[in-house]
């Protein structure tokens, strides 16, 4: 996905004379080419996350389009109150884009994973807040970021991801994309756990059980289109905490739509941090986001279990 | 920058009454405002005021504010919880005006406790927490030198917020970008929230600033001409420049000079009497 990422953002510099990209001094074996073909335009602020921010903000207030990034909590936390400051309440076209979404970090611990990182980017005023699935929805984002004239934050996660899914129309802010359509029930998913809620779908369709699936890369500002009047059940998966994620926004829209009788559950990691080493497969079973337990609670969901 | 005032600096006595009653509207200005608002900084206000009318009336080539151009010399100011300051300079170049002032602190002023960026009224960036004004100026005078703009970038920072990290970070990257570009002015008035700046910062900042490789001046930042020269000075070897200001905390008013308590406090009606007395033009 950082290479999609990177990929588009170097089509998008050779468009924009003001175009800059900063890192935290993050960004081995992706940031090379960019560094090699607009060399001034290319900034590694070293080991100083806040004034990386701040000096975004400068080079924005001077007309400037930057991109910032470096992995997701020391671009997103480390740096918070700058983010929240000096660039969502100026209201500036700077955009964070965080590598290592959810447990990608693996066996280098919590200190590198990103559970709370939704939350608290949606909780910023003006602040958008895009999870792109895949590598196709990544280049789409960031084509549409690169002409976008308020901050934004953009997830990403260290897998390619390339779920085969046709687009019908081009992705673009607030866009959702229905992969396996389905009136009924559905399962939306936001950022790197659509190979998940993909596999997930695979092997209840290998039970007859025809589950819908949607891809929503743009958590804020929530866009609903996908939510028709005939959906009942409703599942959202996302490797994020439960508190404050995607899930929890969703909950929110449907508790305050009093025309909407929907059954919803969210998956998500339960309130809690890994302490053991592990790839994010390993650690996704961890922390509650295990595919086995999912697929048996859906089941459950929807009765059929012992159909 | 090119400043009406320039041609009487050789009418050296002029220049300094014209400065000397620039500031003293400033301080009154500054002392109504923040009666009326009931609002707090005084003392953080009038430690800044002979910094912001030099730089404004000598420096600052306001038209170029007034145009939006890309071309202006920018002032952040850092220490944001000294915007009365800011506010009432900005009304000495007609950059606000004098009713503009009268809506400061009250509800739906565009002219809050701390400053927010607002380029019609001059106000160049959002501050107030401490840390977060150097660092956008870097990214300002960074992108001056990459479009070859000549302006100046000036940054006024507090010594208290000297603490902050982000300062020592951005400090870095000046040197590094070679920012001869950017003056920083601390307004070292040796009284913070709570404290004696002496007495939580060992040592002073002088070496600290020279150590990390910034030309560092140590100048009176009440008299005319220590400003002027130090201001003038170019930044010679590539690198910016940081100009500590000795200042005093409430300077200008007697009873309120150097005592913590001003930071927060406002005047009685006995006080502001008083005030206004000693501050009569």
């Amino acid at each position: 996905m950082r290479t999609a990422f990177m990929q588009t953002l170097i089509k998008m510099a050779e468009q924009d004379p003001n175009l800059y990209l900063i890192v935290g001094d993050v960004g081995f074996s992706v940031i090379e080419e960019f560094q090699q073909k607009f060399h001034q335009r290319y900034i590694n602020a070293g080991v100083a996350e806040q004034s990386m921010i701040g000096l975004a903000a400068g080079l924005a207030i001077a007309g400037k389009n930057v991109f910032v990034y470096s992995i997701v909590p020391f671009v997103t936390m480390r740096c918070f109150e700058q983010i929240r400051n000096d660039l969502c309440y100026q209201y500036l076209p700077v955009k964070i884009v965080g590598n290592g979404g959810g447990l990608d970090y693996g066996s280098l611990g919590a200190t590198h994973h990103a559970i709370e990182d939704i939350a608290i980017m949606r909780s910023l005023p003006h602040m958008t807040v895009l999870a792109p699935g895949s590598s196709q929805e990544t280049r789409a984002l960031t084509q549409e970021l690169s002409h976008y004239k308020g901050p934004a934050y953009l997830r990403l996660s260290r897998s390619e991801n390339n779920i085969p899914y046709r687009l019908n129309a081009p992705i673009t802010i607030g866009t959702s994309i229905i992969i396996i359509p389905h009136d009924t029930c559905l399962l939306v998913t936001t950022g790197n756990t659509l190979d998940l809620g993909y596999d997930i779908c695979k092997s209840l369709k290998e039970e007859s059980i025809a589950l819908g699936l949607v891809s929503v890369p743009t958590i804020k500002p929530l866009n609903l289109s996908w939510l028709s009047n005939n959906v009942a059940t409703l599942f959202t998966l996302e490797e994020h905490n439960t508190h404050g994620g995607f899930g929890e926004a969703i909950g929110a829209y449907l508790a305050q739509s009093f025309d909407k009788k929907i059954f919803f559950k969210s998956f998500a990691i339960e309130d809690k941090y890994c302490h053991e080493a592990g790839k994010s497969e390993f650690l996704r079973n961890k922390v509650s986001l295990n595919r086995t337990s999912i697929i048996h609670q859906i089941k459950n969901y929807l009765s059929l279990e012992k159909k | 920058m090119v400043a009406e005032t320039q041609p009487q600096l050789t009418l050296k006595h002029d220049l300094h009454q014209y400065l000397s009653l620039k500031s003293s509207i400033i301080r009154n200005y500054i002392i109504d405002m923040v009666t009326a608002g009931n609002s707090s900084h005084m003392g953080c206000a009038l430690s800044i005021t002979d910094i912001l009318t030099v730089l404004y009336h000598c420096y600052i080539d306001t038209d170029l504010i007034k145009t939006q151009s890309l071309d202006r010399d920018y002032v952040i100011l850092s220490k944001g919880h000294a915007a009365s300051a800011l506010y009432a300079t900005l009304a000495t170049v007609g950059l606000l005006s004098q009713e503009n002032l009268t809506t400061y602190y009250q509800n739906g002023s565009l002219l809050l406790g701390h400053p927010v960026r607002n380029n019609a009224l001059g106000v160049e960036a959002s501050t107030g927490s401490l840390g977060h004004g150097l660092p956008m100026a870097v990214g300002l005078a960074l992108a001056a030198k990459h479009d070859q703009r000549k302006n100046h970038t000036y940054v006024i920072v507090g010594d208290g917020e000297c603490q902050e990290g982000t300062i020592w970070e951005s400090i870095i990257l000046a040197t590094r970008f070679q920012l001869d570009n950017l003056t920083i002015i601390v307004d070292y008035n040796n009284l913070q929230g709570l404290d004696r700046t002496d007495d939580l910062v060992p040592g002073g900042f002088f070496n600290k600033f020279k150590g990390f490789g910034c030309l560092t001046l140590a100048i009176d930042g009440h008299n005319y001409g220590d400003l002027i020269k130090a201001l003038s000075l170019p930044n010679v070897d590539k690198t910016l420049k940081v100009i500590i200001a000795k200042t005093s905390k409430g300077r200008g008013i007697s009873f309120i000079q150097d005592k913590l308590e001003w930071h927060y406090k406002t005047f009685n009606a006995e006080q502001f009497n008083a005030a206004k007395k000693e501050l009569s033009l």
